[in-house]
């Protein structure tokens, strides 16, 4: 309780030196806006419906890349922990293509697939899918010892061993990978719908940014956290919970 | 069915070389008994288990079921672990039934089998209940009757009291006396305690330490069930303590003048 009481009084804190730092007015309004414009901004952006729009087409887009990622990614992932040669080889280049920041694969993509959706696409799919690859391998190939004795001990080989206890036992590793790849697939399309005309959130930030509308500006960018944040706490984070406690390792990390 | 180990050795490399775990370990496993085996920690004796249930194949000698060479692990040769080692994520029931499902048993045959056993260990009102929510000997009582329910040929336990507080301890070796006379199972039983292995033991082997070979072999003819105070126990605990001990001093000492010298 007093912890949340500490959290809220932070973030009001934060927001009254705003404003006081707005009203103050050492920098232009245009430059530096307060939180009540911006929140003014907001409102009008979401009456006009740009938002919701924006919005909506950014969510289709990483709903489909996203998806893209896991689909390719997942399986991927599991035969690359189960096979030595694909570890070595698949594996290794996922580990080097990871440190690239996806939206180095731009440039690439554009001429690829020319200014349309497929190229961001391909940015998202290349952001988030060498995450997933890694995380769900790494779960597999390190499947906790014991459960693996247990398993066969019992008379389980092959594929029922696989998918009765190499999998579920790889599940909290495969989710953290999920959300790890989540968090790079939002990233790498804000990255890419800010580089060109493609009417998602990330066109409206860079349009903000021409029509020199600050409050709108930061009104995008609140909107980016929001979706991000939501996504995260709504979906990953409850899903690694209920992981946790089911699998019993609740109340180990912390 | 009949178990047996012959020439058995084990070496394993370590920081400090080759260190031989196991050497020369001959033992018979007769049908129907409750065979225990004890042993300074370190002395190898999971080393033992783990061969005989087809897990580890690297070593020397022969290991054989039925006169034929164990080739692989099998759910006829089961090995239970000082850890109950319960899929976390199956219930007490799916977790009991996991060896019978991976035999291919159709659902509906797996839930009488299931039923039996966990009333065996008396966890019939745990069946829905999942691994984390049970205490720990709640756990290896589970584990016990996920073992017992695939019917094995051997039963090889490897310490799998050894975490657990006193009472609970008790309160199993009772339990496992009672499944052991209602079942008929074969068991071979590792442990570093002297009275447990008298309480569940008909025959006990006494290892040396390292390198682990049996030395001694003592059979009490104690009337069961057993029970920790019973004047009995305490008497052939006595006299299976003192070459115990030597075996603990002995490896004490070894340690010490392994570190010493590597000093």
């Amino acid at each position: 309780m007093s912890r949340l009481l500490g959290k809220g009084l932070f973030f009001v804190g934060l927001l009254l030196v705003w404003h006081i730092l707005a009203i103050a007015e050492i920098w232009p309004v245009w430059v530096f806006p307060g939180p009540l414009d911006v929140a003014d901004s907001i409102l009008s952006g979401c009456m006009d419906g740009s938002f919701v729009e924006g919005a909506g087409r950014s969510l289709g887009r990483i709903a489909l890349g996203y998806g893209i990622s896991l689909v390719i990614g997942l399986p991927l992932g599991l035969a690359v922990g189960r096979m030595r040669l694909l570890g070595d080889t698949v594996g290794t280049l996922s580990l080097g293509l990871q440190s690239l920041p996806s939206v180095c694969w731009l440039p690439l993509g554009l001429l690829w697939f020319g200014l349309n959706e497929s190229a961001i696409m391909f940015v998202v799919v290349m952001g988030a899918i060498f995450s997933i690859i890694l995380s769900t391998a790494d779960g597999v190939r390190n499947t906790t010892p014991l459960y693996l004795k247990a398993g066969k001990t019992l008379g389980a080989h092959g594929l029922f061993l696989y998918t009765r206890v190499v999998l579920p036992a790889a599940l909290p590793a495969i989710v953290s990978g999920m959300k790890l790849g989540w968090t790079f697939a939002w990233r790498s399309l804000m990255a890419g719908e800010l580089l060109y005309v493609s009417g998602g959130l990330g066109q409206l930030l860079s349009m903000g940014r021409e029509l020199n509308d600050m409050p709108r500006v930061m009104a995008v960018m609140l909107v980016i956290i929001m979706i991000g944040l939501t996504i995260d706490r709504l979906v990953f984070a409850r899903l690694e919970t209920r992981l946790r406690e089911r699998w019993g390792l609740a109340g180990s990390g912390r | 069915m009949n178990f047996a180990l012959r020439g058995v050795s084990k070496s394993f490399s370590s920081r400090r070389g080759r260190v031989s775990a196991l050497s020369g370990v001959d033992l018979e496993v007769q049908d129907g008994e409750f065979l225990c085996i004890l042993g300074p920690s370190g002395c190898g004796k999971s080393s033992l288990l783990n061969i005989m249930a087809g897990l580890d194949r690297e070593y020397q000698g022969q290991a054989l079921a039925n006169g034929k060479l164990i080739a692989g692990p099998s759910a006829e040769r089961l090995l239970l672990f000082q850890e109950p080692a319960l899929f976390p994520w199956m219930n007490i029931a799916e977790n009991v039934a996991f060896g019978l499902a991976a035999r291919g048993l159709p659902r509906c045959e797996r839930k009488p089998v299931v039923d039996r056993y966990l009333a065996m260990v008396h966890l019939e009102a745990f069946a829905h209940a999942h691994p984390h929510e049970l205490s720990g000997g709640m756990r290896q009582r589970a584990a016990l009757a996920r073992a017992l329910a695939v019917d094995p040929d051997l039963l090889l336990m490897d310490e799998p009291f050894a975490a657990l507080d006193a009472q609970t301890r008790d309160m199993l070796h009772g339990e496992l006396q009672e499944v052991w006379t209602t079942t008929g199972k074969t068991i071979v039983f590792v442990t570093h305690n002297v009275r447990e292995a008298l309480i569940l033991g008909d025959r006990v082997l006494l290892m040396s330490a390292r390198p682990g070979k049996i030395k001694k072999e003592f059979v009490f003819d104690l009337p069961r069930p057993r029970h920790f105070e019973d004047p009995g126990i305490a008497e052939a605990a006595r006299v299976v303590l003192a070459d115990l001990k030597a075996e603990v001093e002995r490896a004490r000492d070894e340690e010490v003048a392994r570190v010493s010298a590597s000093r």
